[in-house]
């Protein structure tokens, strides 16, 4: 696996526990929103920002996070934050 | 003519039984649910003993979600929604798609996440207020117990949390009566819960309430009404029931445990000996005579009262606003008994539990023992006589039931029960 390959793969680990729509997880592209498609709680979104920050061992602030409504903007922050380590 | 509120549904998590049937062999042989608890030794409490319910892991995965357990850590939440779920179905009530606006909750507790808000302290002190996570709220708001179960259930009436200290079961059964009563529901779930452990018991074992007499002896240690009870035992749980107009329970044929006749809720105003943590006498009295008054019945038809009765010096004087009340003594009075002697004193949520305990005596006839008083109390004994207080099983038929509690902040409450008759 390539590492973005890689990346997504954690990603969708760490979103699945979240996730209310179940045919949208198994059909996950990068244009997958968060709420509107896997119909996760929007409370839960602080929950897997602190889950991609444990599991990169990034941090991840404010306006980065308020980026993160889908896979394409979660994946392109985890790199940013993991290039600026 | 006033609705007529019948009960259909019940549900209990206390520290002799979890669920019904447990709960009602517990309540007919007397078994004690107090243990010894070594962590409380270790961080030097006085009073090591108390009672706590047995939740299994298992168990809890049936009532919430993997998602709702994650980082979850809130026992007021987690009692009450196992009972307050537990009486629903045994209501034989479904779980709508729909938001149900005939039915609502009422359910009280006096903490909420106790030890969730501990872990959240320590997580702010530390400069980590942005890695709390999104479930603190809801964990550790005071109505964190209504909100997860109006939530399970979809109820879509009045959805909310009271809290009256020792009082709150009590209390919270007859908010939803009244709002029953006054047509503004068909059905609400009522009842209270309340948590353990350390940092919630801490406060009452340095105002030295707790017993400090029976680590070594633990279900010897909750004693009400015995001239050696010196100081009461804390417990936690939850009780719930389904209280529904007696219309809606007929329409769809639900099982009928009992009739709520009448109650009253007062406080003595902290004045004529009341303070924050002694009753005001006069306002017993009043609270349990508003109750019979209330309920239309005279003092002689109660067949039975479940007493507040904690096993501290305070159990006498009780005893005596009850004959006072009632004006009923010696031989004539009714029989009484404590299910504080093998739950402990289980707080914000020992008005719900014994409500529980109080319905079962109704709707199968018995009148359960009350232990740990054979030393009973001279003037106790001088009031009421010693065969008031059932020691044993007794099988009799059981048509009315007294319940009082009372609570810090000199706040009183009296439910009459009542075997249900077309």
């Amino acid at each position: 696996m390539t590492n973005n390959e890689t990346m997504l793969s954690d990603l969708k680990g760490i979103i699945q526990p979240y996730i209310q729509n179940q045919e949208a997880f198994d059909n996950l592209t990068e244009a997958t929103d968060f709420i509107n498609d896997l119909k996760i709680n929007s409370a839960n979104l602080v929950d897997i920002v602190l889950d991609v920050e444990d599991k990169f061992d990034i941090e991840i602030d404010n306006d980065s996070m308020d980026r993160m409504l889908n896979v394409k903007a979660a994946l392109e922050v985890i790199q940013e934050k993991l290039s600026t380590k | 003519m006033k609705t007529r509120v019948v009960i259909t549904g019940m549900g209990v998590v206390a520290p002799n039984g979890v669920g019904l049937e447990a709960f009602t062999t517990a309540l007919k042989s007397g078994t004690s649910g107090i243990e010894f608890y070594p962590h409380l030794k270790d961080l030097g409490f006085s009073c090591c003993i108390g009672g706590i319910p047995k939740i299994s892991e298992e168990k809890k995965r049936a009532y919430f979600t993997e998602l709702q357990l994650r980082n979850f850590n809130s026992a007021s939440v987690l009692y009450g929604c196992i009972a307050g779920v537990d009486a629903w179905k045994d209501a034989g009530l479904d779980i709508s798609d729909e938001a149900d606006f005939e039915s609502g909750t009422i359910f009280g507790a006096g903490t909420s996440g106790v030890e969730r808000f501990r872990e959240a302290i320590y997580g702010v002190d530390a400069h980590k207020v942005r890695r709390l996570g999104s479930t603190v709220v809801a964990q550790t708001m005071t109505s964190g117990v209504s909100a997860y179960l109006g939530g399970m259930l979809g109820l879509g009436n009045q959805v909310t949390t009271n809290s009256s200290a020792c009082t709150t079961g009590t209390e919270a059964i007859l908010m939803g009566y009244d709002r029953i009563r006054l047509g503004k529901a068909k059905r609400m779930l009522v009842g209270s819960s309340s948590e353990d452990g350390p940092y919630v018991w801490g406060g009452f074992d340095a105002m030295r309430v707790l017993t400090r007499r029976h680590n070594d002896s633990p279900k010897s240690g909750s004693r009400p009404m015995s001239s050696t009870a010196s100081g009461f035992v804390p417990g936690s749980g939850a009780g719930a029931m389904v209280l529904e107009s007696l219309e809606s329970a007929l329409d769809r044929n639900a099982n009928i445990y009992a009739e709520i006749i009448g109650g009253s809720v007062n406080s003595g105003g902290q004045r004529n000996g009341g303070t924050m943590t002694a009753p005001n006498s006069a306002a017993v009295q009043r609270c349990i005579q508003d109750a019979i008054t209330d309920a239309g019945i005279i003092p002689s038809a109660i067949d039975t009262i479940n007493g507040h009765l904690t096993a501290t010096i305070k159990d006498p004087t009780e005893i005596q606003n009850w004959t006072l009340a009632l004006n009923l003594n010696g031989g004539d009075f009714p029989y009484i008994n404590a299910l504080k002697s093998t739950t402990g004193h289980c707080l914000s949520a020992s008005g719900s539990i014994e409500s529980v305990a109080s319905i079962l005596q109704i709707k199968e006839d018995f009148i359960f023992p009350s232990i740990n008083s054979d030393d009973l109390h001279p003037e106790i004994e001088a009031l009421i006589g010693r065969e008031r207080i059932p020691e044993a099983l007794i099988k009799q038929p059981v048509n009315i039931v007294a319940k009082a509690s009372f609570g810090f902040g000199d706040v009183n409450g009296c439910i009459i029960f009542k075997k249900y008759k077309e």
